[in-house]
């Protein structure tokens, strides 16, 4: 693999959030089931089912983590937060039971992210969420450690496909250093390669040739 | 939902994900920048009413707004950050020539922004190493040898050497040149280092 001199920015760790990561971006964009406490005037439009022009108090509606992390305010009653149903008694036992077949990219892809990101609405469950995405993340890794570094080779879609973002991006650093210590140990390590970002550039510039 | 533009902004640069530079969404900027001004006009207005006639119930909205208007501030900051991270990527990978169609997917400020980063570190460089300075964009890794055995990948056409002789880099010839002649030459694609 060639050095890349591009990284971008890295998602936050836990509970915090990268200003600036693409990912935390992203991640904030998920939506959440929430209940409005108090009415907000004059914003009926954002709401479907509505027919005035206010968003009554006590309406359910599906906020982006974003909108609901800056209005939620525990002192002051704006929004409720509910729990995504993944996160819930039910699935918090699924987990328990077996984490290692539960399709996570389905569930979440952001399932270690939003279930981090939850811990910042004050609920009564939310030791048990940390809990379970703990443990999950544990029990799980295993697995993606082991066919990251014996892959090789092989076609990894099958084993990559049940992975949340942030485990996928565990397995291709793993995935990336088995391939570096193949090259070192057939004596490739010190050739030179194009750089890969030239290299896409080009099969881009062709394939814009042929269609 | 506010922020819609603005998200799709950011969903264009993880979709690349592997440093590529795609073509510069001027359109979507504006887009993102007129929702952010009729917010804040919006939220100007209430705020005076709220003023003006103690009408607190407009507080929630005005809220709401704001929340959206840095919602909106922090996809664009992050657009253009990572934009520029690529962009500085690209010297270090292609040299300080860039191929037009990659020039022609940048902005104006960011052209401007790379010939700045390019003076910057021409000037480091030559501050390095005494007199003649450094060339730190070489021996990106360790050289076991001066020279090197290259294959041309494509024509390339004439190329110098330290010692004055032109040889012709042609579709399929090998040579044996100056590894620092030839690094910048390999990363372009132009020549294939060949390990004997």
């Amino acid at each position: 693999m060639a050095t890349q001199s591009y990284t971008p920015v890295p998602p936050g760790v836990g509970m915090e959030d990268n200003f600036l990561s693409l990912d935390d971006i992203l991640l904030s964009q998920e939506k959440l089931p929430c209940r409005t406490e108090t009415a907000f005037p004059r914003l009926g439009f954002l709401e479907k089912s509505g027919d005035t022009g206010d968003i009554q108090e006590g309406t359910k509606m599906e906020m982006p983590l974003w909108l609901a992390k800056g209005l939620y305010d525990s002192k002051r009653r704006v929004v409720a937060v509910d729990l995504p149903k993944v996160y819930r008694e039910g699935w918090r036992t699924v987990f328990g039971a077996d984490p290692n077949v539960v399709d996570l990219h389905k569930m979440g892809p952001y399932y270690y992210g939003l279930g981090s990101q939850l811990l910042h609405f004050d609920s009564p469950e939310n030791p048990d969420i940390a809990q379970t995405v703990l443990q999950t993340f544990v029990r799980r890794f295993r697995r993606i450690m082991d066919s990251s570094q014996n892959a090789y080779n092989e076609d990894t879609s099958a084993l990559v496909e049940k992975l949340d973002c942030m485990e996928r991006s565990l397995f291709r650093s793993g995935q990336a250093g088995l391939h570096d210590f193949q090259r070192w140990e057939k004596g490739q390590s010190s050739q030179m390669t194009a750089s890969s970002l030239v290299q896409n550039y080009r099969k881009r510039k062709f394939a814009e040739l042929e269609a | 939902m506010f922020g819609e533009k603005a998200i799709e902004l950011v969903r264009e640069l993880d979709r690349i994900g592997d440093g590529q530079l795609p073509a510069f969404n001027e359109d979507g900027i504006r887009q993102v920048l007129e929702e952010m001004k009729a917010l804040y006009e919006q939220n100007q207005s209430d705020v005076n009413e709220a003023k003006s006639e103690g009408a607190s119930e407009l507080i929630p909205t005005i809220k709401f707004r704001h929340c959206c208007l840095l919602r909106n501030q922090r996809c664009i900051a992050a657009y253009l950050y990572d934009r520029l991270l690529r962009v500085r990527a690209l010297r270090w990978e292609y040299g300080s020539v860039l191929p037009t169609s990659v020039r022609f997917h940048m902005s104006a400020e960011e052209l401007e922004w790379f010939n700045q980063y390019k003076k910057s570190l021409a000037t480091y460089m030559r501050s390095l190493g005494g007199e003649e300075g450094l060339d730190i964009t070489q021996d990106m890794k360790p050289p076991k040898s001066l020279y090197i055995e290259v294959r041309c990948v494509k024509d390339h056409g004439e190329f110098e050497i330290d010692d004055g002789t032109i040889i012709l880099l042609k579709k399929n010839s090998q040579h044996f040149l100056p590894r620092w002649k030839c690094e910048h030459l390999i990363r372009q694609g132009v020549l294939e280092h060949v390990l004997s």
